[in-house]
């Protein structure tokens, strides 16, 4: 295991490190990161990353392969382009989190605030509490899970993307409706909660929402949405 | 881009440390706010019926004496001023009013940044680490305090558009954001006959939660009524005689944290500034939801 105190190191040197062949397998504790920005960003090998407190912007951006743990809040862009593997926040994630993800999973077990899951690309997403406002805004593909309440504006102008939301939803976005939950979509939900180790949410209540598709095939008729 | 902060102390004990606590914090928002910095601080207030005023001059070598004199000769023999550099606190046992009335007539060279019986605003450009070192921040004590690191988006690198900018006595504003439609709200406001000095946006946002209170509002009215007439992306904290208020406009794409513990609450765009704080493993943190006031008063 090695110790990253970033009282002593620069976030520079921990990323570096996460950047060689020797991370892979390897375990990384971050002590006083303070807030500090862009923490474990750029991971590309099967390392274990645990930060223990409060992490500033962009922690865990750009992950491959990582599992990353922030063991306290993370500032806004969370997981930012996240490829592949793990990033979970144990408090709550700032606004954009997990921007644009591509791939991997992202837990954030408090809550999120605006904007989570905008322009997702096929990065799952589970949020043990509520999000905030604008979430999911153009998300592409992937699934966003929310065991609380989604703020205004969940999935404006949506592709693909799964939303499932376990509490009240303030608003949808453009061309955002509630779909049926089929057998298909139960079982990924618990799938998806079951691998963020939420597995005994009960999910009877949870609500399917997604794209009506009205939008982005450019019909005419729906030239007043724009 | 900018930085704000805002400590106010509920402890006592703390109230000695409030300026390194302060300084501290500003420092970590350096990054955010490298061309200017500025302060507000809510210390050792004036007996009523007193007044305290910040002024600033054209430069460093004015003549604080010859001033000095002046406010003797009209307002008694206590009058006081303290300099710092090309700033000053004047303090003159008469009402606000009418010390800022002399100070404007008499002393046209002279801008008033601050007034009331409690708040001092210092400002200068330059890195957060020099205006800390050039104001002897770090010695100030008190009961709280907003402060700001600039990183100019829409007017001049000058102290004149450097925040907090005075909304009124004992009142100011730090702003982190941009308005854009401060220009036709400027010129509306000069004729409700608010005064604007620069064309710094927050200056506008200042000058319309000024007007606001003019015509009754109170402070959470006021801030009330700007979420529907300015428009743009904001973070504002506004400091009080007795405390703070924060308020974000209903986007919320600009940042704000917030923390409390038994000795002190505190907001800051990035929780790094909060981190110096002592105690603060054992805080209460959260983002402000956005167009909700959040205000701590002295009890």
């Amino acid at each position: 295991m090695t110790n990253f105190d970033l009282k002593d190191n620069t976030v520079r040197d921990l990323n570096q490190a996460l950047h060689q062949d020797s991370a892979d397998k390897a375990e990384f504790v971050v002590s006083n990161s303070n807030g500090k920005h862009s923490i474990a960003v750029g991971a590309m090998y099967d390392s274990t990353v645990t930060v223990d407190g409060h992490a500033g912007y962009y922690c865990g951006g750009m992950n491959q392969n990582a599992n990353i743990t922030i063991n306290g809040n993370a500032g806004s862009g969370c997981a930012e382009n996240i490829m592949s593997g793990t990033v979970r926040v144990k408090g709550n994630a700032s606004q954009y989190c997990a921007a644009t993800g591509q791939g991997g999973l992202v837990i954030v077990e408090g809550d999120t605030s605006s904007r989570c899951g905008i322009s997702m690309k096929g990065v799952d997403i589970v949020v043990g509490g509520s999000i905030g406002n604008l979430s999911a805004f153009m998300a592409q593909s992937g699934c966003l899970v929310v065991c609380g309440d989604a703020g205004e504006a969940l999935g404006d102008s949506a592709y693909e993307a799964r939303f499932y939301v376990g509490g009240k939803v303030a608003s949808l976005g453009a061309d955002c409706i509630e779909k049926p939950m089929e057998d298909e979509h139960r079982a990924q939900l618990k799938e998806l909660l079951e691998a963020a180790g939420m597995g005994d949410v009960d999910t009877s209540g949870f609500k399917r929402y997604g794209s009506a598709r009205r939008l982005y095939n450019f019909n005419i008729d729906n030239a007043g949405e724009y | 881009m900018c930085g704000i902060v805002g400590l106010f102390i509920k402890n006592p004990e703390m109230e000695k440390d409030l300026g390194k606590h302060l300084s501290g914090m500003l420092i970590e928002m350096s990054e955010r706010g490298p061309d200017s910095a500025g302060v507000a601080i809510y210390h050792d207030p004036v007996p009523a019926g007193s007044a305290k005023l910040t002024v600033l001059a054209p430069d460093e070598d004015y003549s604080w004496h010859e001033l000095h004199d002046g406010l003797k000769h009209v307002f008694g023999d206590d009058a006081e001023v303290i300099h710092h550099r090309d700033q000053a606190v004047i303090k003159v046992a008469a009402s606000p009013a009418l010390a800022q009335n002399w100070i404007q007539e008499s002393h046209p060279e002279l801008r008033v940044n601050g007034a009331g019986e409690v708040i001092e605003i210092f400002k200068d450009k330059g890195s957060p680490a020099d205006f800390i070192d050039n104001f002897g921040l770090e010695d100030y004590s008190g009961t709280h305090a907003l402060g700001h690191t600039r990183m100019a988006t829409e007017s001049a690198i000058t102290t004149e558009h450097s925040h907090p900018f005075s909304t009124g006595l004992d009142l100011c504003l730090v702003h982190n954001g941009s308005l854009s439609n401060h220009n036709r709200l400027r010129q509306e406001l000069r004729k409700k006959g608010i005064s604007f000095e620069t064309d710094n946006d927050s200056e506008v946002a200042a000058g319309y939660l000024a007007w606001r209170m003019q015509e009754g509002d109170s402070l959470d009215e006021a801030l009330q009524n700007g979420l529907k007439d300015l428009d743009g992306f904001y973070t504002f904290a506004v400091g009080t005689d007795d405390g703070f208020a924060v308020v974000v406009d209903p986007i919320g794409c600009k940042p704000a944290v917030m923390a409390e513990t038994d000795d002190w609450a505190a907001m800051a765009s990035e929780f790094r500034a909060i981190a110096t704080l002592p105690g603060v493993e054992n805080a209460r943190i959260w983002e402000p939801v956005p167009t909700r006031i959040y205000s701590w008063h002295r009890g």
